[in-house]
């Protein structure tokens, strides 16, 4: 360890995964390091021997559940947006060839104590429960409205300048009912509340695009999901920094970041070793006293023996509860995978239960998201804090990322990746096209 | 670094094997495309793995090769009687130096070449473990080859051996495995391995694997109808995703 590196990375979780990768195929040298001796860090795939290590104080997962290397059991629950900027993250670095994706087959909404099917097609929304006739003739006015609408020609915009024009006001012109509001701003914007409302529409416009351009994509829903878990998506990015040059170090304690006079970083120091370094890129749990927690989550990770109840029994799916279906003020999400995606034993199911935590009791705020699960075998309850970074690291070239937050996709993750690049660099980066590889050949 | 594509057969590279006879009839081309096998390869930094893959790749060996190849994989095809096999072979890209391999490196390979240096005994040691860890965490069905590397130092070189070859090979034998001594410097043995390795893939029990077939149907995606991008099986392919989002824009 007693090179010197551009910048060392602490942590494998996704975020600094996919940064470590980019910063190795631009030639920097990349030291990347993990306290744990697997990859992944918050957004790791488990195996049942680990899961029940994490949660049970090692208590042995039961024989009939199956064999360890059925099970990869994610931490965080999210999805890909099929037609969002993460997948242009993948396709860019080319990692697509380490990964195999299948689309989640359902995307439901749970109103008035009943599970609906989010339309994924005109066809279905004809049919859909959830609207009467008249709403619908509303609604798909307003969606002919998101589809036309450019945000530089005005004659498209109706008079309405989504930058400006608060969200509410775009549904009242609509005349659409508070049901449907709830959904087009819960189950298709993704919107965790209702402070949307109140502000520009101009986040809510590009959201129902990317929704509906990533449902045109695949057709079910517009998640897609890797194979063998989320795990295998900071894998793959590992993968491609090694191959760059980039040298990894699991199972390694990280003790202190040194820093030199003026302030700024000059090492990482483990045990009697310090390795010498420009740059430190960490998650927030390596850098405790420079980030901020801003909320807390509640995940519930569940083991079935059965579909979700009430779905058509489909291998993986997304349920949103709306906050007001419950008297909450944030959205209660079901992200439900199984075997089919190999991250459990034939005939098991892995659902999630998340929310931002409300109140003293989150166990009880979440129940009945539960109880929608039917009977559960196994069910591992954790609630984590989560954090930002206090400042952008220009100071001291120690760059933090932020923890994975509640949303169901990972354009946060992009984002704070394309974040945490710029204030490294200096400058933007943009994922058009594809990174050369002249190294690597597939024929 | 590129691929190259040409034929291995299974009796032009072995040189104490004798000639094989001519067919009696003209074997037919083998229907449809090669099987696809990947193959990782395993074991401690510096035991050759690298220097084997280019030798059966590229017919080729360097001294002092660099410690890692600098490509994620490399493919070769390899001729059997009846069917062509393509391997898609992986390299560790020097990640197993601190015990840092990834588990998505070797999970769905369905061959494995677990390489030790017949000059450095704790070297089988760490190819055993990594036999062990195959068998917890791989495909069930993988064929694993244990090779034992740098057969020149102790034929030519005056280099003592380490490992004994009856050792190891009963090793092999207990636990299913081919077994092999190889050198990557003089080629002794190479093709052999991956010859062995293509004719115990049990074909009949392989599942399509890798990226799904193009599906290019449906392209025409107008506003709000499904198109189908995806298998029947709900696989996608992100490649071809990419290029239809370039021509569509935004096709919601």
């Amino acid at each position: 360890m007693d090179e010197e590196y551009d910048v060392v990375v602490l942590g494998t979780g996704l975020t600094e995964c996919i940064l470590s990768g980019l910063l190795s195929v631009e030639g920097k040298k990349v030291l990347h390091m993990d306290r744990n001796d697997y990859y992944g860090g918050e957004c790791a795939s488990l195996n049942l021997s680990q899961i029940f290590g994490k949660f049970r104080k090692d208590a042995k997962a039961p024989e009939s559940l199956g064999k360890d290397r059925d099970y990869n059991i994610d931490l965080i629950p999210k999805f890909a947006m099929a037609n969002g900027e993460f997948v242009k993250i993948l396709v860019y670095t080319d990692v697509t060839r380490y990964l195999e994706f299948k689309q989640v087959s359902g995307s439901y909404v749970y109103r008035d104590g009943r599970i609906a099917k989010v339309p994924g097609s005109e066809i279905e929304a004809v049919s859909s429960p959830l609207m009467g006739i008249f709403e619908k003739r509303r609604a798909k006015r307003f969606f002919e409205f998101i589809q036309k609408y450019e945000l530089d020609n005005p004659a498209t915009q109706e008079g309405i300048d989504v930058k400006t024009v608060p969200m509410s006001e775009i549904y009242k012109k609509f005349g659409l009912e508070p049901g449907t509001q709830d959904f087009i701003g819960h189950a298709m914007a993704l919107h965790l509340d209702d402070s949307y409302l109140t502000e520009p529409a101009l986040q809510t416009y590009e959201n129902i695009r990317l929704y509906m351009g990533s449902l045109a994509r695949y057709g079910k829903s517009p998640y897609i999901y890797p194979m063998y878990g989320l795990g295998d998506l900071p894998q793959s990015f590992a993968r491609l920094s090694a191959i760059y040059g980039g040298t990894y170090m699991l199972n390694k304690t990280v003790d202190e970041i040194v820093y030199g006079p003026d302030g700024k970083v000059v090492g990482v120091r483990s045990g009697d070793e310090t390795v010498k370094c420009k740059a430190v890129i960490a998650d927030p749990s390596y850098v405790p006293s420079k980030v901020k927690k801003i909320g807390q989550v509640i995940r519930s990770i569940c083991i079935l023996n059965h579909p979700i109840p009430n779905t058509g029994d489909v291998d993986s799916l997304q349920l949103i509860i709306p906050q007001n279906q419950l008297n909450r003020k944030h959205d209660i999400y079901i992200a439900a995978v199984s075997f089919e995606h190999r991250v459990s034993a034939k005939g098991y199911w892995i659902a999630m239960v998340s929310t931002i935590v409300e109140t003293g009791v989150p166990e009880n705020e979440i129940h009945p998201a539960v109880q929608l699960l039917g009977p559960v075998l196994e069910k591992f309850n954790s609630v984590v804090d989560i954090y930002e970074p206090v400042s952008d690291g220009k100071d001291d070239n120690v760059f933090i990322s932020k923890s994975y937050d509640s949303t169901s996709h990972f354009e946060t993750v992009t984002d704070d990746v394309k974040d945490i690049y710029a204030r490294y660099w200096g400058k933007p980066i943009d994922f058009q096209g594809k990174i050369k590889r002249g190294d690597e050949e597939a024929e | 670094m590129t691929s190259r594509t040409s034929n291995v057969s299974s009796s032009s590279r072995g040189r104490d094997e004798p000639a094989r006879p001519a067919p009696t009839s003209v074997a037919p081309a083998p229907p449809g495309k090669p099987f696809q096998v990947k193959l990782v390869l395993l074991g401690e930094a510096a035991v050759g793995k690298s220097s084997l893959v280019l030798r059966f790749v590229n017919n080729e060996y360097q001294d002092n090769k660099e410690p890692t190849i600098g490509a994620a994989f490399l493919t070769q095809k390899c001729r059997l009687d009846d069917k062509v096999v393509k391997f898609e072979i992986w390299d560790t890209a020097g990640q197993e130096r601190f015990h840092s391999l990834a588990p998505m490196y070797y999970r769905n390979a369905q061959a494995a070449v677990v390489v030790y240096d017949v000059t450095k005994a704790p070297s089988l040691d760490r190819a055993k473990s990594w036999v062990k860890e195959l068998h917890r965490q791989a495909n069930p069905n993988i064929v694993i080859a244990l090779v034992g590397n740098k057969l020149d130092l102790v034929v030519s070189s005056g280099v003592p051996r380490a490992v004994d070859a009856e050792e190891a090979r009963v090793y092999a034998e207990e636990m299913g495995l081919l077994w092999f001594e190889t050198s990557a410097k003089t080629g002794e043995g190479v093709s052999e391995v991956f010859t062995e390795i293509a004719k115990k893939i049990p074909f009949d029990l392989l599942t399509p694997r890798g990226r799904p077939n193009a599906i290019t149907g449906a392209a025409g995606a107008n506003g709000g109808q499904n198109s189908v991008a995806a298998g029947a099986d709900g696989r996608v392919d992100l490649g071809i995703a990419g290029g239809a989002q370039a021509q569509s824009g935004c096709a919601c």
